[in-house]
């Protein structure tokens, strides 16, 4: 059988970054997937993708804590550790270096979740009527 | 047009299916958000790379929208697997089957030659069924 062709090893560093970006993995783990040095994997993943493998882990953790941000109500920190950043503060730095702005300014620019999310009609009927209220017709017997 | 936005499901525990279908089956989070005036949640997680359709994890609900017999009883069926089925395709049935069973799902029978491909099932932490299919070409010999 012919031996594959390395990019196709490099997908599958690739296709596990993309897949399990919330885990704690490392570009020595995508080195190991793809089954290569983590040396020789980072340059040949540059010279492929056109990015470095941490590069593109890092975007795809950040691409995904930005989606979090706008369609969740989820806390800062419960988002870093959601897309598999390993600290909050780091995050932070990497998020204001990609997207200009910190998470809460980013999260700020956009509609509260609950607009985005467009809570169906049926949904607001049965959960938003006003609960545990009494009436004084309650109780009262109907006139004949 | 009109075409599927979300379907839904009834769940026992919304934090133990969002853990299920993010972190055990690779979903992403569509949307979380708590309504906390109506004591309510809404969940929708879907698969990456299709966008445009979602899976809403509803909690059972209780009074005022059920009473507490129907809440109960609508809780049993879930767990009985009477809640509905979910209908999953894979290009590779045998590899998801390798991989999901090793990240912790138990499936419900192995990869299964049908006449319309190969299938298997697993379910929900709630008892929902999911069943996951690579389509081939139709052939009755194969079943």
């Amino acid at each position: 059988m012919a031996p594959l062709p390395l990019a196709r090893h490099l997908v599958r560093a690739k296709d596990l970054a993309d897949a399990r970006y919330y885990e704690s993995l490392s570009v020595r783990d995508l080195a190991a997937a793809a089954g290569l040095s983590q040396a020789y994997f980072s340059r040949q993943f540059k010279q492929t993708f056109g990015e470095s493998p941490h590069q593109y882990l890092l975007t795809r953790r950040l691409e995904r804590a930005a989606s979090l941000l706008r369609t969740t109500d989820w806390s800062i920190a419960h988002i870093c550790f959601a897309v598999g950043a390993q600290s909050v503060g780091s995050f932070t730095t990497s998020f204001r270096r990609m997207f200009g702005q910190t998470p809460l300014a980013y999260r700020a620019m956009y509609p509260p979740a609950e607009w985005h999310v467009r809570i169906p009609r049926c949904v607001a009927q049965a959960y938003g009527r006003p609960q545990n209220r009494t009436f004084r017709e309650d109780g009262v017997t109907a006139a004949p | 047009m009109i075409k599927i936005a979300n379907a839904q499901f009834w769940v026992h525990d919304q934090d133990e299916a969002l853990a299920f279908y993010t972190q055990t089956l690779g979903w992403e989070v569509r949307a979380d958000v708590t309504m906390e005036a109506w004591n309510f949640r809404w969940l929708c997680v879907g698969p990456a790379g299709q966008h445009d359709v979602g899976l809403v994890l509803m909690p059972v609900p209780g009074p005022p929208m059920l009473d507490p017999d129907s809440s109960a009883s609508l809780a049993e069926l879930v767990a009985k697997g009477a809640g509905g089925t979910l209908f999953l395709e894979t290009d590779d049935c045998e590899a998801s089957y390798k991989e999901l069973s090793a990240r912790g799902i138990s499936f419900n029978d192995p990869p299964t030659a049908q006449a319309y491909g190969i299938d298997t099932s697993f379910r929900d932490p709630s008892g929902n069924n999911i069943r996951l299919t690579q389509v081939l070409e139709f052939d009755p010999s194969r079943s």
